[in-house]
């Protein structure tokens, strides 16, 4: 079953996979292909290449979704139908809009935004991507602009970590740690015992009385926001949840991503995710048939011999790597229970403009 | 001086590009030449959320090889440790059973890197603070990919600028001076040869400068045919299959020059593939061997 089949009636594309397997750019030629069959698309990416961003137009500012002018796509063989729109996401911004959106009056999120533990967490470069890719995702779904969103996750085992952090973000809001924070020698910090007391005293010997305040001023601000973000959290799970969203796992066959798609297959499946298919990249396919040095003894006497054994060693090393490529793709198939990968070959260079994406998109919907 | 000379070495560059393999490949090479080396892997987890879920293993000093040991540096074992070192037992415990302290810890200015960069020091240190251990000669980190790891080289200052007192702050000041110390510590940068991971190598020079020890060049496939020849193979493309996978060879190697006249690598890794589809150290440390 090709690809477009398979995400027929899905509104919301998720996918997932470790770094360096090529996801955005599966992504973004994803889009580009269901766009062309109708639809109107968008694509969140996450760090494209610069060329990649720049043949689609897509800019450094701006954190929402540009329509990709369709003249971009005459002459490279994609008849656009459809529309589609793309961004790159701004994880740091994204935040700071949630922020806002959630917050209950200027002075309130004004205090957040400008609170220095929430600018080291809204801009760390680790922890915020996950979070803040699912939540514009969120945004993009409640707006209804569009008939279908994919979505490029970060290149990181923790990629599918939102799976449950509308749970834990719930969890920790509506928790006593929160209550503790908010005053930490109030009736609550009393409530729960000497153990809490000791902390914060040993945390002020540690490390600063300064700290302390200023995590007391963020976790009270951010107090304001609670009813926001469990709605959000409601929300989050509800789309996630749906019907019509899917997870595409991406991969290459080599031995650390096959170990992370088992990995994110796992994943999937603790969290009771749909997994709508294996898209496996950078395969080395058999390109001649038999023998590698009978294929080059066929162009004996056209070349000069050093020049056919040349050709001949290239044969055997492609035989080999195609060899170990067929038998991760074996695996794949065998470990994430998917008898009917997207195969996608190696190809000659980066995928860097939209002929590049054309390629890609002109595998990707071999079967259908 | 070689960068194996130095006591502590960082591994990084993009996802995907095999730093896990080059970091081994150095911890080999340095074992092989008699040094008593570890090769300490970083489980970086992101903030809040693991604040939230609270931690998970990867923590033994284990011996693969003669003279070569593996670690994984787990960031809330880290603290664990760390705590038990500055605190009595029982506060020690209470503390690191404590969900307040783990919504501190990840909330604070690089506190978590800090913990986590704190550990590799120590694992660096002529007297280990874990009781019974034997130091190192060398500690191989096999960093997180390029942003995370140049914050956990950032670590010391990012939480000297929230905390300027208390223990904390007086170890990270330790630190700050071992890692700002060329002599002691260095950085090894990997790339393959494609347009992003070079991307992440150049930013990698632009803020290291100096610091930035080694490049390595990973997965190199080979590039034996000339332009010449490439022409003479062209026009039989058509008709004979392997010509035409010569051609395409030929082509991408061609690509990966370009990206490897951009890297500027001290050092080119071949691709060099096992049955397993893991990379053959022993082939990748023969090559550094030669070189670094």
């Amino acid at each position: 079953m090709g690809i477009a089949e398979r995400l027929e009636g899905k509104r919301v594309v998720i996918c997932a996979g470790s770094g360096g397997v090529g996801k955005t750019t599966t992504s973004a030629a994803l889009a580009m292909g269901l766009a062309a069959q109708g639809a109107k698309v968008a694509v969140i990416t996450i760090d494209p290449a610069r060329r990649l961003a720049d043949s689609l137009g897509l800019e450094e500012l701006g954190n929402e979704p540009r329509l990709v002018d369709a003249s971009r796509f005459a002459g490279h063989g994609i008849e656009m139908q459809g529309e589609l729109w793309a961004m790159m996401l701004d994880a740091k911004r994204t935040f700071d809009e949630l922020i806002e959106r959630l917050a209950p009056d200027e002075k309130t999120r004004d205090e957040v935004l400008a609170n220095r533990i929430y600018q080291e967490l809204s801009g760390a470069v680790a922890g915020s991507q996950e979070f803040t890719a699912i939540a514009k995702l969120f945004e993009l779904d409640r707006s209804e602009e569009f008939d279908v969103l994919v979505l490029d996750t970060p290149p990181s085992r923790n990629a599918l970590d939102f799976l449950d952090a509308p749970d834990r973000l719930t969890g920790f809001l509506e928790g006593r740690a929160l209550k503790v924070f908010l005053a930490p020698t109030g009736l609550a910090a009393k409530v729960m015992g000497r153990g809490t007391s000791v902390v914060f005293s040993v945390l002020r010997r540690v490390t600063g009385v300064d700290l302390l305040q200023d995590l007391s001023v963020f976790f009270r601000a951010l107090g304001g926001l609670v009813d926001g973000f469990r709605e959000r959290a409601t929300g989050v799970k509800r789309l996630l949840a749906d019907p019509a969203t899917t997870f595409l796992i991406v991969t290459s066959p080599e031995r650390e991503p096959i170990e992370e798609a088992i990995f994110f297959r796992g994943k999937l499946r603790e969290a009771g995710m749909p997994f709508g298919g294996l898209v496996v990249n950078r395969v080395q396919l058999d390109l001649v048939e038999g023998d590698a040095d009978e294929a080059a003894a066929a162009l004996d006497g056209d070349l000069p011999d050093e020049l056919r054994e040349k050709v001949a060693e290239t044969l055997r090393e492609l035989q080999v790597l195609a060899e170990r490529d067929r038998a991760g793709l074996t695996r794949l198939m065998t470990a994430l229970d998917e008898p009917d990968p997207t195969v996608v070959p190696l190809l000659e260079g980066d995928v860097h403009d939209v002929d590049g994406l054309a390629q890609v998109h002109h595998h990707l919907f071999a079967d259908d | 001086m070689s960068v194996l000379d130095k006591r502590l070495v960082f591994v990084t560059g993009k996802g995907g590009v095999g730093k896990t393999a080059v970091a081994a490949a150095l911890g080999m090479v340095a074992a092989r030449r008699g040094k008593r080396t570890i090769v300490a892997e970083v489980a970086l987890r992101d903030d809040v959320h693991r604040a939230l879920a609270g931690s998970e293993g990867g923590w033994t000093e284990s011996a693969v090889g003669d003279d070569l040991y593996a670690l994984s540096v787990d960031p809330q074992r880290a603290m664990e440790e760390y705590l038990g070192d500055q605190l009595s037992r029982p506060l020690a415990e209470l503390l690191a059973g404590s969900r307040l302290f783990a919504y501190f810890a990840a909330a604070t200015p690089g506190m978590r890197e800090l913990l986590t960069v704190g550990k590799l020091w120590e694992l660096a240190q002529d007297r280990r603070r874990t009781p019974g251990a034997q130091p190192y000669d060398l500690v191989v980190v096999d960093a997180p990919a390029t942003g995370h790891g140049l914050a956990l080289l950032d670590a010391p200052r990012t939480f000297a600028q929230v905390a300027a007192a208390g223990p904390v702050a007086r170890q990270a000041r330790a630190i700050e001076a071992t890692l700002g110390d060329p002599q002691v510590t260095g950085v090894v940068a990997v790339a393959t040869p494609e347009e992003m991971p070079v991307n992440e190598a150049e930013h990698l020079r632009r803020e290291l400068g100096g610091r930035l020890d080694l490049v390595v060049a990973n997965a190199v496939r080979p590039d034996r045919f000339t332009d010449e020849e490439a022409a003479l193979l062209a026009p039989l493309a058509e008709r004979a299959g392997a010509a035409r996978v010569a051609v395409a060879a030929h082509h991408r190697a061609r690509s990966q020059r370009e990206q490897l006249e951009r890297l500027g690598a001290d050092v080119e890794l071949p691709f060099a593939a096992e049955p397993s589809g893991g990379a053959d150290l022993e082939e990748l440390a023969d090559v550094l061997d030669a070189t670094v």
